[in-house]
């Protein structure tokens, strides 16, 4: 977390700094306190409503970061005006120190476990329990309004305590989480009178029915975004009509797929203020004149620039969308299996997009459709229909990449899965699209070669590094050398996030990271030859770092005690294999820096060391 | 046979290749030291060699990385578990009632999957194929297989011989 924490690193640019404004400031007060006081007096200080005013405008929390390093009165003033917190890993403090610092806390977001968790590398019981925090804030923000969650664990019964706990709260949203059920979400719906927002994304839940809707009670009106998306078990669709039906600011709604064609019309029809919409089921049977509905229905919806869901789709129902879709920025087809022409024909009908998510079924030929519609795109994501069979290919390959490239010039964020790549192609693609911020390319198949050239690919991630001079964060796969990581580390200079698996040669590759990428933040590592002079390298770079997860790579149990030993404020787990032995290989290794100590309540699995 | 086990393959599988090969599929992902080449068989053999299927991993010689083999490697590719779940629930659901065989074609990168219960004969069945993997099949006799092609429709019966299609009835 950068907000709450002082930079170890920076202590002595601290107090340099310090020691000169405390002049400055105390001569500022020297000079309110005489008779006297005008403007020959007063050095150009702000007077505190100004700095007050205007550091209360601030909303980014590194901003805010930065101003709170100035000096002791900047950093109360903007302690006592912050309102929302973002805490990247929320092991890196406690709720207490979190409270101690900031009084006036409306808004929360957390982040718990590390990413490799999303794809089952993190053992279950791992940690991240927000209960904690909810305590610690019942008693200290009792008017607390958000909570935003991200990978972290929430039981029904913190769900309950929430609820209960805060009669202002407004706004729920669980990403990537796990621990509660569907009678937790019944739990919200009961007891928050003001909800805003609820956003249930992709977690993991324990789906016992879908009831939990049908307790938001008559009187509740005030629910702007709804999302149950991914909660599968049907809702009543009564119950649903009516709270749309209340709920006449609502503007963001996302259903589940049990929520048929003629059910989306007449939700529609109600609720035509909506500016995003995630349908559910596309694919009834309709008779002409239901058809005709639902294409009326979407028509009178002025406003919609999100649309996902999509589930089943049938690509004869495609056309009722199309009212909607010349507003479209945002479309998100990625659990809709469509074929390239389906996507071609939809897509001539989206020429404001922005954002595009699609499964690979749509093949090279759906992409060459993209670069030709969407001049204005800026984000392309290509997910797998069939990741785990290595035999079947409905795939993209580099083809696709490169058509999208042509004809997206304003392409910045991509991730890309594919099962072939070339280095020629990644070059003419960030020719074309040099502006990258975010480039996640994952070739399915570890450690696989340019297949044309048979040469590794690291030439085209060097020509990602020396091109993309905004790149924060990069996705790398194939067979890679340790010379995409000598590239990474000269080229990379505004790297925040990277992540990596089975690659590179030896230690020099990750000591040539660690040594260059100065913005490094976040480091995660797999199957990689790194061992323990490459971990030991970073020593005096991970206090700047949120964290560095490496797992089945050849970093020994000795080796992260020494940087355990070396580096106090660094958190360094491992966690343990069942049987290994205690001087061997550390398997899964997970280090980051904290203000708050050692955590109390690892399981016996992981060892702090 | 060995590599029917490996990849764990539906009883019969169709393969389109030079009369008298017993192709396996052609796998540019296979290994890092020949992509373009493939294990040409023994004309007169039958037994398919599995090397380029089993080891699906690259050979790098300086890595002490065991290469991860045909077996899945945990969390990769790294999709989200609830993706994956969701992708798991759309195949079995589409796989329901349908007979899937996976077919692969001489010099084509990729595999396809087709349900056989879709086609009511072998003559829309070829016809698919020809669409899908975009050749022509030659005429069919029943005495001189298939003329006038170089490419020729095969499959793998339960008892692990290479039979052309279209000899047996299609029921």
């Amino acid at each position: 977390m950068e907000s709450s924490e002082l930079k170890g690193g920076k202590d002595s640019q601290i107090s340099d700094e310090l020691s000169e404004l405390r002049m400055e400031s105390s001569e500022l007060k020297k000079a309110k306190e005489s008779p006297i006081s005008d403007e020959s007096n007063r050095r150009s200080s702000f007077p505190d409503e100004v700095l007050d005013r205007v550091i209360s405008l601030l909303n980014s929390h590194r901003d805010r970061s930065s101003v709170s390093l100035v000096c002791k009165d900047w950093y109360n003033m903007e302690r006592w005006s912050r309102t929302h917190i973002f805490i990247g890993n929320c092991y890196s403090v406690s709720p207490e120190i979190v409270a101690r610092r900031f009084p006036k806390i409306r808004s929360l977001t957390l982040k718990g476990k590390p990413r490799f968790s999303d794809f089952n590398l993190v053992p279950q019981n791992w940690g991240a329990d927000v209960h904690a925090w909810l305590v610690v804030f019942a008693a200290k923000y009792p008017f607390l309004e958000e909570l935003r969650l991200k990978r972290m664990t929430i039981s029904d019964a913190s769900l309950e305590f929430l609820a209960l706990s805060f009669p202002n709260f407004k706004a729920l949203s669980l990403l990537s989480c796990d621990g509660f059920s569907t009678n937790g979400l019944a739990a919200i719906a009961t007891h928050c009178k003001n909800l805003t927002e609820l956003d249930i994304h992709e977690n993991d839940i324990d789906d016992k029915g879908g009831g939990w809707l049908s307790c938001f009670p008559e009187s509740f009106t005030s629910l702007e975004v709804l999302n149950f998306a991914n909660v599968t078990s049907d809702i009543n669709f009564d119950a649903l009509e009516r709270l749309i039906g209340r709920c006449k600011s609502m503007r963001v709604l996302k259903v589940n797929r049990g929520i048929s064609l003629e059910q989306l019309q007449r939700i529609l029809a109600n609720a035509p203020q909506l500016t995003e919409l995630g349908t559910g089921s596309f694919t009834q049977e309709l008779a002409q004149r239901q058809y005709e509905e639902l294409e009326s229905a979407f028509n009178n919806c002025k406003n919609i620039h999100t649309l996902s869901g999509l589930w089943e789709v049938k690509g004869l129902y495609l056309p009722a969308l199309y009212p909607v879709s010349t507003r479209l920025t945002f479309l998100n087809l990625s659990y809709a299996v469509l074929q390239s022409d389906e996507l071609a024909k939809l897509l001539v009908h989206c020429p404001q997009l922005r954002r595009l998510w699609v499964l690979d079924t749509v093949e090279d030929k759906g992409l060459e459709a993209v670069g030709s519609n969407c001049p204005l795109l800026e984000e392309l994501r290509v997910f797998p229909a069939d990741p785990f069979d290595e035999e079947i290919v409905h795939g993209v390959t580099e083809a696709g990449f490169v058509a999208v490239s042509y004809g997206c010039p304003r392409l910045h964020y991509v991730l890309y899965f594919c099962r072939q790549m070339t280095n020629a192609a990644v070059a003419t693609v960030v020719q074309n699209c040099p502006d990258f911020t975010h480039f996640r390319l994952c070739i399915m198949t570890p450690g696989q070669p340019d297949y044309l050239t048979n040469e590794p690919m690291d030439e085209a991630f060097g020509a990602v590094v020396k091109t993309c001079t905004k790149l924060q964060r990069l996705s790398v796969s194939g067979y890679l050398t340790d010379l995409t990581f000598e590239y990474i580390g000269r080229y990379a200079k505004n790297l925040e996030t990277l992540s990596v698996a089975f690659a590179g040669s030896s230690d020099w590759g990750m000591q040539c990271v660690l040594g260059g990428c100065p913005k490094l933040r976040k480091l995660e590592i797999r199957d990689c030859p790194f061992g323990n002079a490459a971990l030991l390298s970073g020593l005096e770079k991970y206090e700047s770092m949120r964290s560095l997860w490496m797992s089945a790579c050849n970093v020994t149990m000795n080796g992260c005690r020494l940087l355990a030993r070396e580096m106090p404020r660094l958190n360094v787990e491992v966690m343990k294999e069942e049987g290994s032995d205690d001087d061997g290989r550390a398997d899964k290794v997970y280090i980051y820096r904290s203000i708050a100590g050692q955590r109390r309540d690892a399981p016996s699995s992981v060892l702090t060391l | 046979m060995a590599f029917e086990k490996d990849l764990n393959l539906d009883a019969t599988e169709l393969r389109l290749g030079l009369p008298g090969t017993s192709e396996e599929s052609e796998k540019q992902t296979s290994t890092s030291l020949r992509p373009n080449k493939r294990a040409l068989p023994d004309m007169n053999e039958e037994s398919v060699s599995s090397d380029s299927n089993v080891a699906a991993a690259t050979k790098k010689s300086d890595q002490e990385i065991a290469p991860p083999a045909k077996a899945q490697v945990v969390g990769w590719p790294p999709i989200r578990s609830y993706r994956k779940n969701c992708l798991q629930q759309k195949k079995s659901e589409a796989e329901i009632g349908g007979i899937y065989v996976k077919v692969s074609m001489d010099g084509a990168p990729y595999l396809r999957k087709i349900d056989l219960k879709v086609y009511k004969g072998y003559p829309e069945l070829l016809k698919a194929l020809e669409d899908m993997f975009k050749f022509k099949v030659g005429e069919y006799s029943e005495r001189e297989g298939y003329n006038g092609s170089e490419f020729v429709p095969t499959y793998e019966d339960k008892d692990g011989d290479w039979m052309l299609v279209g000899d047996v009835p299609w029921e």
